[in-house]
């Protein structure tokens, strides 16, 4: 996994706030025990939802998607929503992104409205499937996003170029999807959702179409990736060991209506390896979300 | 001369049978002279009392093997044989210069750049249509039942209407035929793009929605591309549909030049064998023009990485 820094062309406005990633916590050091990380400027709020509901008629009535959810994310976290299906995660995301509006509450998104933060180009997202546009080749795809937002031609190459190597994926430029494996294709559509250097990375189960092995391997990219370029990275999964590695934040919900359950802090040292998965700190951790999930009923079907 | 000949015939007929080149053609060869056979016994069957008659009514003595070979030969057969029509075909494609009227091949010309004009407004008009109907469902409801009527009314009953209002409005020759044409070919055009602009999957939408593309750039970098495998299916439709709009439009005129020019004088004056070798003329354009369509649409598949 080839990690480049960040290019100085890039415009970096969080700068001036004081980089969440500069505690540089020792491979050694447990959770518990991680050194105070007290920051003296307040981290800045990426998102802040406040008491969000969405319910929606269908011909079997009313559905609540969500139903009071408050969330604040800052910056620089990663953040993964848990929990069974119909536990409003990907709605969420979705509201985030002002794919979906809210029916009531108040969110705003990297200091504006879902909406303008959208017009912004706030945010990269995701989906399960990597949807790459089959009649472009792997440069042309990265090059879309760019395109659409008026990249120059020579900045265009040169961000795929970054973008590539930072997904690993470089001399893949002129293949065309179907002549990559279901796992490339989604690093491409990473890197894609990297490629206009948005404040965030939306990410809806990424890798639940996946296999294991691949899924493993994507992960620990991920986690070198976040490292990296200090996104804020909202996440969705249905698995809970992959929440727990990946993660600072965990949020358990739970369906009819989709709330949140619980919100468990969970900060590992950053260049933390699959290994740790076999730590008691994590299986503890582990555990609290399955308990959580337990309280929200999501085993009882 | 002992083994290897014994050996030989057991082998010969089965790596024949699995050559690539029979194993490509044999089924359209077979299909060919089966055709060829039926059609034979057919023209046979078909100008025997014809030519019989003949015979009878010069009073002049004949066996069965004149009449057979007067039912291949025949002047105003009412079933050519294929050799005659063949023949007829090359005569009038070869026999003449191109662009001598009596020549086939100024015939088609004539059609051909009807059909030609046609196509291209038919193409141009229908994809317009596809993406008003895409874009607004209030022209969709407005739009829609009457693109369907239009084809439901048969255009050999309103092609002399065409040609009379145009006449009147001092359009004559080229241009009525070109619209009659582009009248027949829009259809399938817009069913096709309609289909075609709205495929995209919802993914490949919601993320155009998340870099806040505007609508004129979804339609380009996204809408188009996905239709163009049905932009294709539709053109081959509509190209052999043009020509046909091209030869009706050129019955009712009484066009002195034109593939339908031909079909219609040969029906007048019974020359069944001119008939024929103008419809077979129609095939062969008609097979040309696809074949054109598929080589570009093969060119721009490869293009957009089909495998």
């Amino acid at each position: 996994m080839s990690v480049l820094s960040e290019p100085a062309t890039k415009p970096r406005p969080e700068d001036q706030v004081s980089p969440l990633m500069s505690v540089k916590l020792a491979h050694s050091s447990l959770p518990s025990q991680s050194p105070p990380s007290i920051d003296p400027v307040p981290k800045r709020l990426v998102v802040d939802a406040q008491d969000i509901s969405l319910t929606f008629e269908t011909a079997d009535g009313r559905v609540d998607a969500l139903s009071h959810v408050s969330l604040q994310v800052a910056e620089g976290e990663f953040v993964s929503f848990i929990g069974p299906s119909g536990c409003g995660k990907t709605t969420m995301l979705r509201v985030i992104a002002d794919l979906q509006q809210p029916s009531s509450g108040s969110l705003s998104v990297n200091g504006m409205s879902a909406e303008n933060a959208r017009l912004g180009r706030s945010y990269g997202y995701v989906f399960q499937a990597p949807a790459l546009f089959p009649w472009r080749t792997i440069e042309k795809n990265l090059k879309l996003p760019l395109e659409i937002m008026g990249f120059s031609e020579a900045e265009q190459q040169q961000r795929v170029e970054h973008y590539l190597s930072l997904v690993n994926l470089t001399g893949f430029e002129r293949k065309f999807p179907w002549q990559l494996s279901g796992g490339m294709q989604q690093r491409v559509s990473i890197a894609r959702a990297l490629s206009f250097d948005p404040a965030m990375l939306l990410m809806d189960e990424p890798f639940g179409a996946l296999d294991e092995i691949v899924r493993d391997h994507l992960n620990e990219q991920l986690l070198q990736l976040w490292k990296s370029t200090e996104k804020t990275v909202l996440f969705v999964t249905h698995s809970i060991p992959e929440a727990v590695f990946l993660s600072t934040k965990i949020v358990v919900m739970s369906p009819r209506p989709g709330r949140i359950i619980d919100i468990i802090d969970c900060n590992f040292p950053k260049d933390r390896s699959l290994e740790i998965r076999e730590t008691p700190e994590f299986l503890k951790i582990a555990q609290r979300v399955r308990t959580g999930l337990r309280a929200g009923h999501s085993y009882d079907e | 001369m002992t083994s290897s000949s014994l050996a030989l015939p057991l082998r010969a007929p089965r790596s024949l049978a699995r050559h690539p080149l029979v194993e490509r053609y044999a089924p359209v060869v077979t299909m060919v002279l089966a055709l060829m056979v039926i059609w034979y016994i057919a023209a046979v069957a078909m100008n025997w009392n014809l030519v019989r008659d003949g015979f009878e009514r010069e009073e002049t003595p004949y066996t069965v093997s004149d009449v057979l070979s007067g039912t291949m030969s025949a002047e105003r057969p009412l079933l050519p044989a294929p050799h005659q029509i063949v023949s007829t075909f090359v005569d009038s494609v070869f026999g003449y210069p191109p662009l001598a009227p009596r020549s086939l091949v100024y015939h088609s010309l004539v059609t051909l750049s009807a059909t030609l004009i046609g196509f291209a407004l038919g193409a141009v008009f229908g994809t317009l249509l596809a993406l008003m109907i895409v874009h607004s469902r209030v022209l969709e409801r407005s739009l829609l039942p009457w693109i369907i009527c239009s084809q439901m009314v048969p255009i050999v009953a309103l092609a002399p209407i065409f040609i009379v209002v145009l006449g009147a409005i001092g359009l004559t020759g080229l241009l009525p035929k070109s619209l009659i044409s582009a009248y027949l070919c829009f259809f399938p055009i817009t069913i096709g793009m309609v289909k075609g602009f709205t495929s995209p999957d919802p993914l490949q939408l919601e993320l155009m929605q998340t870099w806040s593309a505007t609508p004129r750039q979804v339609l380009w970098k996204l809408r188009w591309p996905s239709a163009v495998p049905y932009l294709f299916a539709s053109l081959k439709v509509a190209i052999t549909i043009s020509l046909i709009g091209a030869i009706v439009a050129e019955l009712p005129t009484g066009a002195e030049a034109g593939i339908g020019a031909r079909l219609l004088a040969g029906s007048y004056y019974g020359q069944t064998i001119q008939l024929w070798a103008a419809l077979v003329a129609a095939a062969v354009l008609s097979s040309g023009l696809i074949g054109i369509v598929s080589l570009i649409e093969r060119g721009v598949n490869s293009r957009m990485g089909a495998h």
